[in-house]
């Protein structure tokens, strides 16, 4: 790794587009969120790290409040997103996550054709007026999904028959057709060999021109990698968050420290 | 690693040959042996118990699906049918079987005389007697549907009584037919005659099949058209009503309900339902439908309805099976791009849990189609003859069902009703076999991998 480049990379003030004050999550009894505080800048691609079980997944998840299909869990404080309270009683969480868009760990296709699983958000939503409005919301998707070449000769074909990296990238193609504003990405290339990790990892950057990227990962380097912004997560704290040359190369935390250098996690 | 290699091999553990088996490995394998020897000591015994059950079956029930038919051609005298001659129906009508018997002792004298059959000791009546006691009902049906044949002489196939046809069947023979008052071996001997000249044949019945019950002493003519109509309109009402009520309750407790003290209450509940008696059922609707309610007894909507209680608990525990199988990775999917909860259940977790619904389904109501227990409370057991009217109106008819008519049939006395209800009984194998196929082929042509 060319842990220089990092170094050198200037990240301009942004407009924020999600900012949590005072955030915590209860699963029950168990307090698995502490006071969180983070500022997530628009068209900046942020990366969540830490050990597993420090819950850098289920903040993530409170972003576009995922974390509503599980019954004991409990939020509190605030998220806003655009000035707004996302946890606010008038909110409709399926309203929210058309604009937060959200890429799993495993690639989870609908098991149903490419072309389907694409138009599936955008029929819903109605984003299409017709036939042709469709077919070219799927085209546009695919192709800043960066998987068009590969599937537009069998759109027709169960988008389950593709390869593991090629169904994570279709995954993210169909978060991208509705629209989103913002894209969750919850350690995205887990289930992914290295070239398709690449292949993911590039597309992150390029979408970084149009979205606000929030990106869960357990590897360091890819943090490095593809993140201008780093948040570290440690017992359920925000340790540390700060742009990602600075928390690579001069951490100001020990435990970040520790972490980064593999003492603990 | 100079430490591993200096380790001597005869401290290990695993010093032996790899060719040479150790005890320990020898009683392993012995008792793997056993266990898949008793297995296979289990599964050849099931084998061989359905073997007999189908064997048994077939070969008692095959023989109703043969019947005895005597050919004889009746002269349909006017003086006895129309006795004012302008063919009113009305008229004819007032002619009950009373008035065709004679018609058919007549024709039985012109056979007999024609051939020049003579048994020592047979009775006019005697051999009148070989033909059902329903021939002069059929004569009679097939009069007042066609009045022009009055006056003509016409061919009929008569059924032949029950003993004749057990007769032929092997059920019946000289030495029997000494020692029972219904037939004398000299009727028989009258049977041999006529199936020699070829008026008496056996041939495929297929009033077993559409014919209603007969009585007591008419084994001959019964048959399982009542039955099969009351089944297949208490299946339809089980359908229509099992199906949306468990497959929506299901989706709202697995998908939507809350888990607290009431639906944990309520899941147990449901599993215990599928436990209780099906008896116990059949109170309730006798309770509920019949005396509450005050729907009609009989009637395949009461069965239905009784049907329905006791296959819910089935289908809701078949269907939040397959809904608890679909992956939770779909779910997240859908919510994922902004599709509401319903939308995620209806688009995505129900396509995918329908194979195993609908096996559910078919099963529960094949455990329905042979239910017979809550049936005999609500007064299914009831001797039926007329068939049920169409669909809605006849849900509220009388019938009988399947199961209820192999019941009935196996409680009358004359030996033919034996082979009547394995008859029925294969019948009804025929239909759950079918049912099977269905659920089977289903859950081949609509399951998916992901």
């Amino acid at each position: 790794m060319n842990d220089m480049r990092i170094v050198e990379r200037t990240v301009d003030t942004k407009e924020i587009k999600i900012s949590a004050r005072n955030c915590q999550v209860y699963y029950g009894d168990t307090h698995a969120i502490k006071d969180v505080d983070v500022d997530i800048e628009d068209k900046t691609v942020t990366a969540f790290i830490g050990p597993s079980g420090c819950g850098k997944s289920t903040f993530l998840r409170c972003l576009n409040r995922m974390n509503d299909t599980i019954d004991i869990c409990r939020v509190e404080g605030e998220i806003l997103l655009d000035g707004e309270d996302i946890y606010d009683t008038q909110v409709d969480p399926v309203q929210l996550r058309a604009k937060v868009g959200m890429v799993f760990q495993k690639p989870n296709p609908f098991p149903k054709s490419i072309y389907d699983n694409i138009a599936y958000g955008p029929r819903i939503h109605g984003l299409a007026k017709n036939k042709a409005d469709l077919d070219e919301i799927v085209e546009k998707s695919l192709r800043r999904g960066a998987i068009w070449n590969e599937v537009k000769d069998r759109l027709h074909s169960p988008g389950t028959g593709l390869s593991g990296g090629q169904q994570q990238r279709l995954c993210i193609a169909r978060a991208v057709a509705t629209e989103p504003e913002v894209l969750l990405m919850d350690e995205p290339c887990s289930a992914l060999d290295p070239i398709a990790t690449a292949q993911v990892e590039e597309l992150i950057d390029e979408l970084r021109s149009n979205y606000s990227v929030v990106i869960v990962t357990h590897s360091m380097q890819q943090a490095a990698r593809v993140s201008q912004k780093t948040a570290f997560f440690h017992l359920g704290n925000l340790v540390e968050f700060g742009e990602t040359g600075h928390i690579f190369t001069n951490p100001s935390d020990p435990r970040t420290e520790s972490y980064i250098t593999g003492r603990i996690g | 690693m100079t430490d591993a290699t200096a380790n001597p091999s005869s401290t290990s553990p695993h010093s032996g040959s790899l060719l040479e088996q150790d005890p320990l490995t020898k009683k392993r394998n012995a008792s793997e042996a056993r266990f898949k020897a008793y297995g296979l000591i289990a599964v050849c015994l099931g084998i061989l118990a359905l073997v007999v059950l189908v064997v048994s079956i077939l070969n008692n029930g095959l023989g109703s699906f043969q019947q005895t038919f005597i050919r004889l051609d009746v002269e349909l005298t006017e003086a006895k049918l129309d006795k004012n001659g302008n063919r009113l129906l009305a008229d004819i009508k007032k002619v009950s079987t009373f008035g065709y018997a004679p018609l058919i002792k007549t024709a039985m004298e012109k056979k007999l005389d024609d051939l020049g059959i003579e048994i020592e000791g047979l009775s006019e009546k005697d051999a009148a007697a070989l033909i059902s006691k329903d021939g002069p009902a059929q004569m009679r049906n097939r009069v007042i549907a066609d009045p022009d044949l009055i006056g003509q002489t016409v061919s009929f196939d008569f059924l032949a009584n029950g003993r004749v046809d057990g007769y032929l069947k092997g059920r019946v023979s000289m030495e029997s037919a000494e020692l029972d008052s219904n037939i004398s071996p000299q009727q028989l001997m009258l049977a041999d005659a006529l199936r020699e000249e070829g008026s008496l044949i056996k041939r495929f019945n297929w009033g077993f099949i559409t014919a209603p019950d007969a009585s007591e002493n008419r084994p001959e003519a019964s048959g399982l058209g009542v039955a099969i109509l009351g089944s297949l309109y208490m299946m339809i009402v089980v359908l229509l009503l099992a199906l949306p009520i468990g497959v929506a309750s299901s989706i709202y407790l697995e998908e939507f309900a809350p888990t607290n003290r009431l639906t944990d209450l309520i899941e147990v509940n449901i599993s215990n339902l599928a436990a209780v008696p099906s008896i116990v059922f059949g109170i309730l609707g006798l309770a509920i439908f019949i005396n509450f309610a005050g729907l009609p007894q009989s009637a395949p909507i009461v069965g239905g309805l009784v049907l329905t209680l006791m296959t819910l608990p089935t289908i809701i525990i078949a269907t939040r099976a397959s809904l608890k199988a679909v992956p939770p990775s779909i779910r997240d999917a859908a919510l994922g791009v902004g599709a509401s909860k319903m939308q995620s259940v209806f688009h995505h977790v129900l396509p995918l849990a329908a194979p195993g619904i609908l096996t559910g389904t078919i099963i529960g109501l094949a455990q329905a189609l042979g239910e017979t227990a809550p049936l005999l409370l609500i007064g299914m057991v009831a001797f039926v003859r007329e068939y049920p009217d169409a669909p809605p109106e006849g849900f509220f008819d009388p019938a009988s069902a399947l199961p209820v008519q192999v019941y009935n049939w196996t409680q009358r006395a004359d030996p033919a009703f034996v082979e009547r209800a394995s008859g029925a009984i294969i019948v009804l194998l025929i239909f759950l076999v079918i049912m099977n196929a269905i659920a089977i082929t289903l859950r081949r042509r609509f399951e998916r991998r992901w």
